[in-house]
């Protein structure tokens, strides 16, 4: 195994690590938005409860907000873009290299 | 860089003309920042201040699309990447969730200009689908998540070439360190607009900071793993590309 495969296996390792630990070591978290966590404090500088100004122009269309299924579905349309893009690319890439070698030979 | 034309040169003129103009017409105070929660005059004046940044994006990237075309993939995939990142919400051991910025790995490719108008898609993106973040806040959110963030990871990873830093580390730090900074910008952002009684911006600055950090420091190491990992992978398979974008320096 290369050095450079070495490296990446060890830095996934700790990525994984990273995000399950919290998991384990907070039992009962709730692991809300942080997002949310700043509009409680903008309700604790701002005195009473602040009343947003403006609402998400989804929320308001729908009436209410986007039910949480609906919301992770959306969540995952944006990743699956995303990593079609990148997987897409690396797969170009991967395969240039691999047959442009072979040519050489 | 690139030689620009006299009519982009007018454009980004007139572009900083607008954004003087709009910020400073009202007094200029004030990670995603919530639909609906800064008042008016601070949603203006933060898009204000973001437009000559997207301008000069707009024009680097066409730059980029005319005279480096091989660097397209790279440019697709730096912005698939504030895709992936900023859409993955991580557990933190503070036990909420947050996201990712994503946007360090186009900044040291493509400078903070080009990465301005990718992190904007973005936040579009998660505005008007997700009710994340939010079109009154857009020009705040753009501003630290897509200029001053990635400003920051160029700066130092800029400065870490200058002492000859490690490629690897450099990127790490570059990146992580500029997530971190967008939350930063992000309390600043949050406390101008919402200055406690007692103690003024500051104080509640630092309040929004305590909020904030705890959750993103995690967050920010893992995203400057995740982007060393992406460019370990662009070494070793896009070095023509990485040439033409100039991070790698020719003949190596």
């Amino acid at each position: 195994m290369s050095k450079d495969k070495k490296i990446v296996i060890g830095l996934l390792i700790i990525v994984l690590l990273m995000v399950v630990v919290p998991l384990f070591a907070l039992k009962g978290a709730e692991f809300g938005g942080s997002d949310d966590a700043g509009s409680q404090v903008v309700a604790e500088i701002a005195g009473d409860d602040y009343e947003p100004w403006f609402t998400p122009i989804f929320e308001s269309a729908l009436g209410g907000e986007i039910p949480g299924e609906i919301e992770s579905l959306l969540f995952c349309v944006q990743t699956g873009i995303g990593v079609g893009i990148i997987a897409y690319a690396f797969g170009y890439l991967v395969a240039r290299k691999k047959y442009s070698l072979k040519e050489e030979k | 860089m690139f030689k620009w034309t006299k009519k982009e040169k007018r454009i980004m003129t007139f572009s900083v003309m607008i954004a003087a103009l709009l910020a400073t017409s009202q007094t200029v105070y004030a990670m995603h920042i919530m639909e609906g929660y800064l008042s008016a005059a601070y949603c203006i004046a933060w898009g204000a201040v973001s437009i000559p940044f997207l301008v000069a994006g707009v024009i680097s990237i066409r730059h980029t699309v005319q005279k480096k075309r091989r660097a397209l993939i790279l440019l697709a995939m730096a912005g698939a990447y504030i895709f992936v990142l900023s859409s993955l919400k991580i557990p933190s051991v503070t036990g909420s969730c947050s996201h990712m910025t994503g946007t360090g790995l186009s900044a040291i490719l493509f400078g903070p200009m080009a990465t301005s108008v990718l992190g904007i898609i973005v936040l579009l993106f998660q505005a008007i689908l997700l009710a994340h973040g939010g079109l009154t806040t857009l020009g705040a959110n753009t501003f630290s998540m897509a200029i001053a963030g990635p400003i920051f990871s160029f700066l130092l990873y800029k400065a870490g070439i200058k002492f000859k830093l490690n490629r690897k580390v450099n990127v790490f730090i570059a990146v992580a360190l500029g997530d971190l900074f967008t939350y930063c910008v992000t309390s600043m952002q949050l406390a101008m607009a919402y200055p406690s009684e007692s103690g003024g911006v500051a104080a509640s600055a630092l309040k929004f900071l305590a909020v904030f950090a705890p959750t993103q420091v995690p967050l920010a190491v893992i995203e400057g793993i995740l982007t060393v990992i992406i460019v370990m992978g662009m070494e070793s398979f896009a070095a023509p590309e990485l040439k033409e974008v100039g991070f790698i320096k020719e003949g190596n």
